[in-house]
């Protein structure tokens, strides 16, 4: 049915089965919108949060993809200006979950701010001491670019590629695209790292208070760090988990497996540099203002010290470890669980510097603040692993996303009915410009 | 023409002298339009600018002693003069530092509700409106109409009664002056004390009550030099404004974390 869409060489699902996949996923979707329109039209009154809890559960989701979301401008700066060119099989798919992530992003952000419409103010008032207005601008600005890298593949699609303006527009991007990358990869170390600086500038709360360097906390710079080392890992993640979905190899190992090596040294030096920060926070920073290390972690029902170990050790060294290593790398189930380690990590990471902080008293006569989201909530997080979902699926259907498809995955035959059917409405295009697999 | 120097305005709470009756914190609300639900037993969800904490010296009867402490905006001056944890934050300048009253304002109609600032108040100060304010029938008329009610969406807190500040130096003004005497500008709390617990006044005035009972040190960024007055927290740097006193020595240790067997003794800011 939709055959003439499908780029050449490869195979895919019958058009039913991809309706039936895409309208299950899309009523989770709905869900989420109804959710997202409840808190429009309502008020944040529909969540859980409450006046200790103002940064919550959307906050954490933020953070989160933005983090996981960092392998696109990681991969980017690798492909482009450190010329790994065997990334180039992969840079595709980072860039479109770099772009279903921080997409995903602003529409939180969009639903979390308690008067939506003033939303601009932000830009427009902007407090350029506030590190919120650092990650709002390069956050925006990023998308911009995440939006130009995208389109490229958008124009690979088999029909658009025929209209000769986008056959060429789509060329002369990818031709400029390495400015894109540095561009991308500039904007992305400021908003990865002011968004560690929105938890370490807070010198009120001193579970995430931090010193630094001039106007920047050390989470600055750490939370760059493990986007750049977690953010690949989330993209091979995705990738592996599309190739079991799909029962295809999809990208070469050998790609997969420099990404996978970089993340591992990346992923072991920032555990390095979080341990010794931790080590310095815990001896000098929280005593300094009369707090010790377990004071953020007991007398509660949640945040025990399991939390900083299954952080650090477990979710940063043992997948490091693991990555760094060529029998760790090749070896399937390692892999697996290094990746799916490393984002949990990240993951982790994230909530403690959002809802961590709020939860731990600060007040000697107040106590721990727990909190539960309400279901809008969870929905609305849910929301954009839906929307990531489907527009994975689409893409996966329409554009060449792996360059690699058809080498790794040889069709025996073509069905000769559709080759003669598309032969019949082929336009005069020079055979030169024929769709060559995407590259970037 | 003489330079004047720039008034810090801040607020002594006697905790020997405070009954817990909450008068301040009604006052505050009636005179702020602070909105209020049917149901208020959920206090993480209601808005008071003023809030009474009940604090315990954690031993049993006979020695059980109780001391209630008033809560309101610290406005906090920070480690340099506007550097609040909550003002730097603010991505859109909602909130700010008035340099010539010390005050942290809260702008409603800038503020676009993404709460940071409430994330960056150890203190807890800051509330944000989680529903439109529903006035019950008639009570509408009763509102104060200098002080403009807040729409859901919007971060508020307590403003030490700026608006009170502002007809006095229009009152004053008309009678040709631009000083204000102490008495002229009051907070509703501080009129409201039955107990005559809680003092307000010009921090950088020596003639001033809470001048002369907190005797702020200029030198380490207002720290009190009476030994039986503290502030909160003082030793994260936020440099608060409001001053507690107290002649028992376990209620000004519950004003700061302390390590274990670490004296009370005077310490400085974490990056002081």
């Amino acid at each position: 049915m939709d055959s003439a869409l499908i780029p050449r060489g490869v195979k895919r699902c019958p058009f039913p089965q991809f309706i039936l996949f895409v309208a299950i996923v899309g009523a989770v979707l709905l869900w989420g919108v109804y959710a997202m329109l409840l808190c429009w039209f309502k008020g944040l009154n529909q969540t859980n949060m409450n006046d200790a809890y103002g940064f919550a559960l959307w906050i954490w989701a933020d953070l989160a993809v933005i983090a996981v979301g960092g392998g696109a401008f990681f991969t980017g700066l690798l492909r482009y200006i450190f010329g790994k060119d065997d990334l180039k099989n992969i840079i595709n798919y980072a860039v479109l979950i770099g772009f279903i992530c921080y997409s995903s992003a602003l529409l939180i952000l969009a639903i979390d701010i308690g008067q939506p419409l003033r939303g601009w103010f932000i830009f427009w008032h902007a407090n350029v001491h506030s590190m919120l207005t650092e990650v709002a601008f390069c956050l925006s600005c990023y998308f911009g670019v995440l939006t130009i890298e995208y389109i490229p593949l958008i124009l690979e699609n088999r029909q658009i590629d025929r209209v000769p303006f986008f056959h060429h527009l789509g060329h002369n991007m990818h031709e400029t695209m390495a400015v894109f990358a540095a561009t991308g990869a500039f904007l992305s170390f400021f908003h990865q790292g002011s968004l560690g600086g929105v938890a370490g500038v807070l010198f009120g709360r001193p579970f995430a208070f931090r010193e630094g360097i001039l106007i920047w906390p050390w989470t600055f710079f750490l939370f760059t760090w493990s986007a750049a080392a977690c953010g690949p890992c989330f993209t091979i993640l995705i990738t592996k988990i599309t190739e079991t979905v799909t029962r295809k190899k999809l990208v070469k190992d050998s790609a997969i497996e420099l990404l996978a090596k970089i993340s591992g040294w990346m992923l072991l030096t920032y555990s390095i540099a979080k341990t010794a920060d931790t080590w310095y926070w815990a001896t000098v920073t929280a005593p300094s203002m009369g707090q010790t290390l377990m004071d953020f972690y007991s007398n509660n029902p949640l945040y025990g010290i399991w939390i900083l170990i299954l952080e650090i050790a477990i979710c940063g060294f043992v997948p490091a470890f693991i990555l760094i290593t060529k029998k760790g790398r090749k070896n399937s189930l390692a892999l697996w669980i290094a990746i799916t380690l490393a984002t949990i990590g990240v993951c982790i990471n994230r909530w403690v510097m959002v809802l961590q902080v709020m939860a731990v008293p600060v007040l000697t006569f107040e106590s721990w603040f727990m909190y539960f989201p309400s279901w809008q909530e969870i929905a609305t997080t849910i929301l954009p692993v839906a929307y990531g979902v489907i527009l994975i699926a689409i893409s996966y259907r329409y554009l060449p996303v792996f360059p690699n498809e058809p080498e790794l995955n040889p069709m025996e035959t073509l069905p000769a009915q559709e080759t003669e059917k598309e032969e019949a409405v082929e336009p005069s295009v020079d055979l030169e410009q024929e769709l060559k697999p995407a590259e970037a | 023409m003489k330079h004047k120097k720039a008034k810090k305005y801040g607020m002594v709470i006697d905790l020997d002298k405070c009954t817990g009756c909450g008068s301040c914190m009604v006052a505050c609300m009636a005179e702020n339009n602070v909105p209020f639900r049917k149901d208020e037993s959920n206090k993480l969800l209601s808005i008071t600018w003023m809030r009474v904490y009940k604090l315990t010296n954690g031993k049993p009867f006979p020695n059980t002693d109780i001391c209630y402490l008033p809560r309101p905006c610290m406005h906090c001056e920070g480690q340099h003069e506007g550097h609040s944890p909550c003002v730097t934050v603010c991505p859109a300048i909602a909130t700010d530092y008035n340099i010539e009253t010390g005050i942290v304002s809260q702008i409603y109609t800038r503020c676009f509700g993404c709460r940071y600032c409430m994330a960056s108040c150890p203190y807890h100060a800051r509330y944000f409106n989680w529903w439109d304010p529903v006035w019950p029938d008639g009570m509408e008329k009763y509102l104060s109409p200098n002080v403009s009610p807040r729409m859901r969406g919007v971060v508020e807190k307590c403003s030490f009664c700026f608006h009170k500040y502002q007809l006095a130096k229009e009152k004053a003004f008309m009678k040709g002056r631009r000083e204000l005497k102490e008495d002229e500008y009051q907070t509703a709390c501080t009129q409201a004390c039955p107990a005559d617990a809680i003092t307000f006044g010009d921090l950088n005035n020596p003639n001033h009550a809470v001048y002369r009972m907190a005797k702020p040190d200029p030198k380490h960024h207002g720290r009190p030099t009476n030994p039986h007055a503290f502030r909160l927290l003082e030793r994260l740097g936020t440099n608060p404004k409001v001053y507690y006193l107290s002649s028992r020595e376990w209620v000004r240790r519950a004003g700061d974390n302390y390590l274990e067997n670490e004296s009370i003794a005077k310490k400085p800011a974490h990056h002081e």
